[in-house]
């Protein structure tokens, strides 16, 4: 053991979740610290804050959609947190992301319909707040998707093909990124995008190749440093709308949306401790009262009368399904709920179906209070009942229960603190 | 734990990589230069290929600069490079170590060398034709930042005075940057120690044996390490003691890169000055967490940038400095977030990797440029000289505001 530091709320985990919590909270002026043992999953996904995507069928309007999925499924996450605070946690990240670290770089949309936006591979996928970079994708006019050899990942070709399945005029383009390095994935490009010269040498170039199109798709590489600049030069040079494709992992505007919220939680004042795993949790009764985490030389002790649980699903590794079939929260040990019993199916057929398993999470109650544990509150991926992959729904989950999770806190402790003594 | 086991837990590590590519988005390397592909490819992919005794196919390791951030940034606690380091060593061994690797990662004979004929040693270090004989000889580049000597070793300053007598012992690990470069850091650091009540205690010290291991000369690094390990293990076997240093790579060496890297979790004189080893500035921090901080803060109407380097990092403990900084009245702090200065120790000054370096460094130095901040503040000695190399603005260790700030 090292020494220890005394926060007044800790958050595990610095992902969306955590992260929303986290400056939240610090907002409201608490001291808080994250400590996280890796960055999560933001670098991983689209960048696009997905509330509700299909329910099972494609959603049109995630506000009305919401409505339905409350009043079928009550231990569903939404069902706890009610569609006011989505759309109230929506609201406050479209303004943290504007006077955010990217000057001009917006999201655009909200509860009242979905975007219909290309994936990778030419399918159209329903995204309620999107990026601006990423808007012009919604739409049925021509588009020519723009592919380069470096990013191997990405096929414009297939991409075309599929979006003229699905009756967009799409035709692909394939072309070289002057000094680009033969294996380039989308972090390197961006950076090349970040450069003006060859950002305007690109387009020269893809200008000879365009025709008529309406449109014109990339892989989604405009830029690290300033994307609003690089896009709407990109669409100034091409002299159309240019739009943004999410590629594999790693994702340039999943890496933005991580700085957008890691930059207004230091603004916030809050401390963030990277590479820092809990390896465990001191109880006394039914409060955690300290977490203990791995640092170089020994652990820290982190005290705070508040714990934020961000650490993610199964993906991440906190809740794990052991060779056993025991279920598990490695991060706190907190009781689970939506595990199959023994007996019941864990797992169906089709491999993108609807496992019983992927429900399962950390169990809460309305206030997103862990069982037994009346100061850990459960954000994001931790939290049961639902199947954001098949959803669409994980960015919505993770913001709304972010920004509940600091409301519970900050107005527990107004009121502990107006209560007479 | 044996040496293979140690290694094994480290090398086993890379059964948990999922591909994420997480710490591709972070290597800074790789980002810059095509010569490095990437943590990813080069650790848990590459390692599978690097087997036993035969020899390695891979060389492209030797471009890894051993900042350590993908390990930090890692959702899957692998550890990359950590592997990487390992592979370095294996290939140095296959391949035959440069002359060059031999003579900079000594600073202990360098500095007893340089220290007696500081006045011609700093001129001809600073001569053109010198660097660029020694370029061609030698391979360190001829730009590359070498400090001055400062003529006098501060271990000969601390010998000559005794700390005030305190219930509360601690015990000082300047390392050799203070020792023969910046001994007016390491007595900043003792002033404030002693200012906040602290008997301080320096013993006969040697460096930490990381510039070796970073060249992945391992067994000299082990030999180096254990010596230090040895001089300093006495004095906190109270079981109260700490061993607290401003050298923040040197201290993260003794925390924990020597255990992991070299193989020598199991030495308990190690082990014991590993885990009571403190870094200034997170000491400082938790006495102020626990209300035992002397906060007679006067204002510095400055306006500084802070970057925390790779290696204040790699003890995953945040940033403890920033905490402190808000203490100074008047003082404005930009953090910087850039991730690397490029130097990593002594990567930079190798020929073949300088204009990398520098590459690694630049959106640091623009953004120290468009800061406004006069000085920047800096836990790690060879990032500070090779901040100052590129922007031309002064750099100090974050104990030297809050030694200004008490007006000592």
């Amino acid at each position: 053991m090292r020494g220890e530091l005394h926060f007044d709320v800790v958050v595990i985990g610095v992902g969306t979740a955590g992260l929303t919590a986290g400056t939240r909270l610090a907002e409201g002026g608490a001291r808080v610290c994250v400590v996280a043992k890796g960055v999560g999953s933001t670098h991983l996904a689209p960048g696009t804050i997905d509330v509700l995507g299909y329910g099972p069928d494609r959603v049109e309007q995630p506000a009305r959609a919401l409505q339905e999925l409350i009043a079928a499924q009550p231990e569903h996450p939404y069902s706890l947190l009610g569609a006011e605070r989505v759309e109230e946690a929506l609201e406050w990240f479209r303004a943290t992301a504007a006077g955010g670290p990217f000057e001009g770089y917006t999201y655009l949309g909200g509860l009242d319909r979905n975007h219909l936006l290309p994936t990778a591979v030419g399918v159209l996928r329903p995204s309620a707040l999107i990026p601006e970079t990423m808007a012009a994708g919604d739409g049925e006019s021509r588009v020519c998707v723009v592919g380069t050899p470096p990013l191997r990942d990405f096929h414009a070709s297939l991409c075309a093909a599929n979006l003229f399945q699905a009756g967009v005029p799409a035709r692909s383009v394939q072309l070289k990124v002057e000094g680009q390095r033969a294996d380039a994935n989308a972090l390197g490009l961006a950076r090349t995008f970040d450069d003006a010269q060859r950002r305007a040498a690109f387009c020269a170039d893809l200008s000879l190749h365009l025709r008529g199109e309406d449109r014109v798709g990339l892989p989604a590489v405009l830029g690290l440093d300033d994307p609003h600049g690089v896009w709407r030069d990109l669409e100034h040079r091409l002299g159309r709308p240019v739009f943004e494709i999410p590629t594999l992992p790693p994702s340039v505007p999943g890496m933005r949306l991580f700085e957008i919220l890691r930059s207004a939680f230091r603004r916030a004042g809050g401390r963030l401790v990277l590479g820092s795993e809990v390896v465990a949790a001191e109880r006394s009764d039914a409060r955690v009262t300290a977490v203990r985490a791995r640092a170089a030389g020994g652990e820290m002790r982190y005290v705070a009368p508040w714990i934020v649980l961000a650490s993610g699903g199964f993906a991440s590794g906190a809740i794990e399904l052991d060779s056993r079939w025991v279920t598990s929260d490695r991060v706190l040990g907190l009781p689970l709920h939506g595990v199959p019993e023994a007996g019941q199916p864990r797992f169906v057929e089709p491999y993108l179906g609807d496992h019983p398993m992927a429900r399962a999470g950390v169990a809460v109650d309305g206030e997103l209070r862990a069982e037994g544990c009346e100061n850990v509150l459960v954000v994001g991926a931790s939290l049961p009942g639902a199947e954001p992959w098949r959803e669409g729904s994980g960015e919505g989950i993770a913001l709304a229960s972010g920004f509940r999770a600091a409301e519970v806190v900050l107005s527990s402790e107004r009121a502990a603190a107006e209560a007479p003594a | 734990m044996t040496e293979t086991g140690l290694q094994d837990l480290v090398r086993g590590s890379l059964d948990h990589c999922v591909k994420c590519t997480i710490c591709e988005t972070a290597c800074p390397v790789s980002n810059v230069t095509p010569l490095f592909p990437g943590p990813k490819y080069v650790g848990p992919q590459a390692e599978r290929f690097r087997v036993g005794d035969e020899p390695s196919v891979e060389w492209s390791v030797d471009y890894c600069s051993g900042c350590g951030i993908c390990t930090q940034v890692c959702p899957q606690e692998v550890k990359i490079a950590e592997i990487n380091a390992h592979a370095r060593g294996k290939l140095k061994r296959q391949e035959g170590v440069p002359l060059r690797d031999r003579i900079i990662t000594r600073p202990t004979v360098l500095g007893r060398l340089g220290t007696p004929v500081a006045p011609v040693a700093n001129l001809a270090l600073r001569l053109r034709p010198a660097r660029i004989l020694a370029e061609k000889l030698l391979s360190v580049h001829r730009d590359a930042p070498v400090p001055k000597f400062a003529g006098h070793r501060f271990s000969r300053w601390a010998r000559k005075r005794t700390s005030p007598k305190s219930e509360r012992r601690i015990v000082y690990f300047h390392g050799c940057g203070t020792e023969y470069y910046e001994p007016w850091e390491g007595q900043k650091v003792v002033a404030v120690l002693e200012h906040n009540g602290y008997e301080v205690e320096v013993p006969k010290q040697d460096c930490c044996g990381l510039p070796l291991q970073s060249s992945g000369l391992f067994d000299d690094a082990r030999k180096v390490v254990l010596r230090l390990a040895r001089a300093l293990a006495p004095y906190v076997r109270d079981g109260n003691t700490i061993i607290v240093g401003n050298a923040t790579s040197c201290t993260l060496m003794l925390k924990r890169e020597a255990r992991e890297i070299l193989g020598l979790e199991d030495d308990p004189d190690l082990k014991l000055v590993s885990e009571r080893t403190y870094d200034i500035c997170e000491l400082l921090d938790e006495l102020h967490d626990r209300g035992e901080l002397r906060t007679d803060f006067q204002p510095v109407p400055e306006t500084i940038a802070y970057h925390a380097p790779c290696q204040q990092q790699g003890h995953w403990i945040g940033k403890p400095a920033l905490e402190l900084f808000r203490l100074i009245p008047e003082l404005e702090v930009r953090e910087m977030t850039a991730r690397c200065c490029g130097i990593a120790g002594t990567y930079g000054l190798k020929a073949e990797k300088y204009e990398i370096a520098m590459d690694v460094g630049r959106p640091l130095f623009e953004q120290v440029g468009a800061s406004g901040a006069t000085t920047v503040a800096c836990d790690s000695e060879t990032c500070r000289w090779q901040i100052t190399h590129a922007t031309d603005r002064p750099s100090v260790h974050p104990i030297d505001l809050l030694h200004r700030a008490y007006g000592l």
